[in-house]
């Protein structure tokens, strides 16, 4: 057993009032520490730290790498929606000068799946090179039945996507993928999660709603693409790689190519954006290090928008089917819902998560299937299953409360056993002004305004598997390392700020050395949990190393270690600040040059709520409540946001400025997805039609609403630092907050995305004219 | 067949004489990237659509992944690495620093280049007149809010 002690720690939603938790917690974690009003830079607006590097282009990103003697790699890529390979002839693009390998993905007799999908690869000299190598490569395709659309792929007489045997057996990064699943014609499933009985919950209700809601297909369109630089040597493996997750692919590769761990080294510097579809080694990956294998040269693979968007991964589709069951005074008495997802060629079209945590209903049951169609393999996209999971069920409350004849928000009161989320209407109602709120539809005018609210649910995620190490040299400078990526979000920042507060110095003294795997493992950039994860054992091994630093302080100051504290640079006595030793100076008196402590991730004290291997949940989800305020042209069809209130909660918040950024983001992304994003698929080619940026529309500057960002501290006093994440609980609540001010404005509900004018007009009785 | 040479090519770039090696089809975004090694313009699209390798041309926004490095002969192109003077951070540098103008940082050179290309033809621009320059480019991660303030700082402290 472990040795622990009993700490009494500040608990509450600042903004409402604290109290306090006591927790048993081990003996060697730091002591709880107070609100972020009584800290130095915990809480406050630190700008990046690398920012000078962002702002002047020097930055180095993955596709920026360039390494001596570097080949460059090209696919040749299935064009056909669904074909068998009849013939693949290397030899000539082998043979052509300036090639330098070739490898073959597939072999002829195999069947495949999707236009896209790595047929064989390239690596020459130079990326002109690498393309007339394709061109050399004799490959005969013969075209066979397809299915692009998710509603075809349903019919019994759909052409089959896999026969039983070939389908995938599972999926780690999407619901519903557990094993197991019956598979019939195109669709797999259902995934089923029940508790209660939903028919009796029906029976009892005096009231039901239902409703049918489809989302589109989206895809991630991160502006650095997924780029790779391998660079295979007799003494071991470096790649140099746009990742969320370095020390995850270097497990990857260690595996895949039988190399020790200590011989394969993952890196990445600046890393423009992943949103999901960066989070493993992927067939791109694993190619270009193949091609440098048998090349015996670095190889840099990059993919261009095109491939981007047909073969980088998205987020699923979805049709879902929703029936509410509640008492007059709003009590949730049943709740089903029945969905059908396509994650293209692979599975993780789930929706259910959403609705299975976020209200309190006795009665409850999903059934959830993936339906495979003839296209690119969807992969998680920032709230994977909960942004399109929120898209129904938040309309479908919005629907009970009017029918109830309660305030949307007055049912949610009711029936939301979050107290973030309570603090959270209310504050944001207060904000958006939502007693101005008029009844649906009844704004005069052809340009109608209306107000809507939709809530985000995303679970508190912490990897276990996660370790850093705080130094202090001799000469009074500090580092921080560990392998943790920085994909956007300033999480080397954070780091520095926390490190600073420990040892009473600024940010800025901190060097943060981080998107590299000779440090400790430093866990994903996923799942929203890469704060929580690594921003406790950072100020553990920081407390830890000032202890070491001061023992030797305690010395020349005449005092007991304990009398000590760190503030303003200097190491000084608590109760006489004028005995004081600078940083600088007590870190002279160190025995060697460097002194150092590795920490890895101790439990969330209260424990976890599940565990898994290298990861766990803690026990309070991550909420968010989004109020929109749209205007929509009935005469155009034209929806505009013009503004967006968004209050969220990440535990205790570690830079305002940083998580404004994050919710400014993911709300930006969660209009594009509710007005703009659609992959649009040929049924009769079976090709994406929009695989570009122009006609695949993300919103741009003009379609930026206004957008007021309020972060509350909720403490829990559930780690060192009692820190969570944000990223995806900034994308869920929008489209939905969207569609219920759509509905407020014109009185009709939207019930497919995007919202595109033509629907808007169809939905009026409009279309055609205009 | 022998390959032809490459014609030399000659234009300032960043105050500097250029001379350098581009076939006729090659662009201007190759000859910065590949060639020159400043990788600090960006590329995030197959032509024309994302802003990312937005420069200047004798002073105005263009899209160095339409533009042929021929036609930049005699002219004067500014990129990135050339707005910081003397390794001082220009006023938009600074703003797009401290008002968090990046997130992943990929859209920045090219945001700050189109926004660098505003502020030298209107040295006051309205937020309407920052949102037209921006147009062009795309941010998949900021939301642009704290893009727009970045400019609206820098041009207030211009
Ligand atoms: S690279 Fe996208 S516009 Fe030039
Ligand atoms: S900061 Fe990532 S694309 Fe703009």
């Amino acid at each position: 057993m472990t040795a622990t002690r009993t700490e009494i720690f500040s608990a509450g939603i600042v903004e409402a009032g604290l109290g306090t938790v006591t927790r048993e917690i081990p003996a060697g974690e730091p002591p709880p520490w107070p609100p972020n009003a009584e800290l130095t830079w915990i809480g406050k607006d630190v700008p990046r730290l690398n920012g000078r590097d962002k702002v002047t282009g020097a930055t180095r990103y993955t596709v920026d790498v360039r390494l001596p003697g570097m080949l460059h790699a090209r696919f040749l890529r299935c064009p056909l929606p669904s074909a068998e390979l009849r013939k693949l002839d290397t030899a000539a693009a082998t043979a052509l000068d300036g090639a330098r390998a070739v490898i073959a993905l597939a072999r002829p007799g195999d069947r495949l799946r999707y236009a896209g999908q790595p047929v064989a690869a390239v690596a020459a000299l130079s990326p002109g090179v690498a393309a007339e190598a394709l061109a050399a490569i004799d490959a005969e395709f013969r075209p066979l039945p397809f299915v692009v659309d998710m509603d075809e792929a349903r019919a019994p007489d759909a052409p089959l996507v896999y026969d039983e045997a070939s389908a995938p057996k599972g999926n780690p990064s999407g619901f519903p993928a557990a094993p197991g699943l019956p598979v019939v014609g195109n669709v797999r499933g259902p995934a089923v999660v029940r508790r209660g009985d939903p028919a009796q919950g029906f029976a009892a209700a005096d009231i039901v709603v239902e409703g049918e809601y489809r989302t589109q297909v989206q895809t991630h369109s991160c502006l650095e693409p997924h780029a790779i630089v391998a660079d295979w040597r007799a003494d071991g493996l470096t790649v140099y790689m746009s990742t969320q997750f370095t020390s995850g692919v270097r497990q990857e590769l260690a595996a895949l190519f039988g190399l020790p761990l200590n011989r394969v080294r993952v890196v990445v510097d600046g890393m423009g954006g992943g949103f999901g579809s960066k989070s493993q080694l992927g067939v791109y990956g694993r190619t270009a290090v193949e091609l440098s294998r048998l090349a015996g040269l670095p190889v840099r693979l990059a993919l261009d928008r095109h491939e981007e968007q047909i073969d980088a991964g998205n987020r699923p589709g979805t049709f879902q089917r929703m029936r509410l069951g509640a008492k007059r005074d709003g009590t949730l008495t049943a709740l089903a819902i029945e969905s059908h997802g396509t994650a293209g060629v692979a599975l993780g079209a789930g929706i259910g998560f959403f609705a299975e945590r976020i209200y309190t209903c006795p009665n409850f049951e999903t059934l959830q299937h993936d339906v495979f169609v003839n296209a690119g393999p969807g992969c998680a996209m920032r709230g994977p299953g909960n942004t399109p999971g929120a898209y129904g069920l938040e309309q479908a409350i919005d629907t009970l409360s009017e029918r109830l004849g309660l305030d949307p928000l007055a049912l949610r009161d009711r029936i939301d056993p979050s107290k973030a989320r309570r603090e959270e209407r209310r504050i944001g109602a207060e904000r958006i002004g939502w007693s101005r709120r008029h009844k649906p539809g009844a704004d005069p005018g052809a340009v109608k305004r209306g107000m809507g609210v939709a809530q985000s649910l995303w679970m508190s995620n912490v990897q276990t598997n996660v370790a850093c190490e705080v130094r202090v040299l001799r000469d009074g400078s500090v580092e921080a390392l560990s392998s943790v990526q920085d994909i956007g979000t300033g999480i080397g920042t954070v780091m520095a700020q926390v490190v600073a507060e420990v040892l009473g110095l600024r940010p800025g003294d901190i060097t943060v050395r981080i998107g590299d795997t000779e440090f400790p493992p430093g866990g994903p950039s996923y799942g929203s949990r890469t704060t929580a994860s690594i921003t406790p054992p950072l100020r553990t091994a920081a407390t830890r190393v000032l202890a070491e630093l001061g023992r030797e302080a305690a010395r020349m100051l005449n005092a007991a270690p304990e009398e000590l504290e760190a503030r303003e640079g200097r190491i000084r006595v608590k109760s006489d600040p004028g005995r004081s030793l600078a940083f600088r100076d007590a870190a002279a008196l160190l025995r060697t040059d460097r002194i150092s402590a590795v920490e890895s991730r101790a439990d969330d004290y209260p424990g976890f709520r599940r565990r898994m291997p290298d990861a766990a949940m803690a026990h309070e989800d991550l909420g968010g409540v989004q109020f929109a305020e749209v205007a929509v042209d009935t005469e155009t069809g034209a929806i505009r946001v013009e503004r967006v209130v968004a209050v969220h909660d990440c535990g205790r918040p570690i830079n305002r400025l940083l998580l404004e950024s994050q919710v400014q983001g993911g709300v930006l992304m969660g209009v594009s997805y509710a007005l703009l994003e659609r992959r649009v698929m040929d049924r009769r080619t079976g090709l994406m039609v929009n695989a570009d940026l122009e006609h695949y529309k993300l919103a741009g500057v003009h379609d930026t609403p206004e957008i007021e960002v309020v972060i509350l501290e909720n403490l829990q006093g559930n780690s060192a630092t009692d820190a969570y994440g944000i990223a995806e609980p900034a994308n869920i609540a929008t489209a939905p907050a969207i569609a219920n001010a759509v509905y407020n404005a014109i009185g009709v509900r939207l019930t497919s995305l995007p919202m595109t004018p033509d629907v808007v007009l169809a939905a009026l009785g409009k279309t055609g004219r205009s | 067949m022998p390959n032809e040479p490459e014609p030399i090519r000659h234009f300032r770039l960043n105050g500097r004489n250029c001379a350098v090696p581009a076939a006729d089809h090659t662009l201007l975004v190759e000859t910065l990237r590949e060639t020159l090694g400043h990788v600090g313009t960006k590329q995030g699209c197959d032509g024309g659509e994302c802003g990312a390798c937005t420069v200047l041309i004798d002073g105005v926004a263009r899209l160095a992944c339409l533009t042929r490095t021929g036609e930049c002969e005699g002219h004067e192109i500014e990129t990135i690495e050339g707005l910081a003077a003397g390794g001082r951070m220009s006023r938009l540098q600074r703003a797009f620093h401290e008002r968090l103008g990046t997130q992943c940082g990929y859209c920045t050179p090219g945001m700050i280049m189109a926004a660098e290309s505003l502020l030298r033809r209107d040295p006051h621009p309205t937020e309407t007149a920052i949102r037209e320059a921006l147009s062009g480019n795309l941010c998949r991660c900021t939301g642009y809010v704290k893009i727009v303030e970045a400019v609206l700082e820098a041009a207030g402290a211009g």
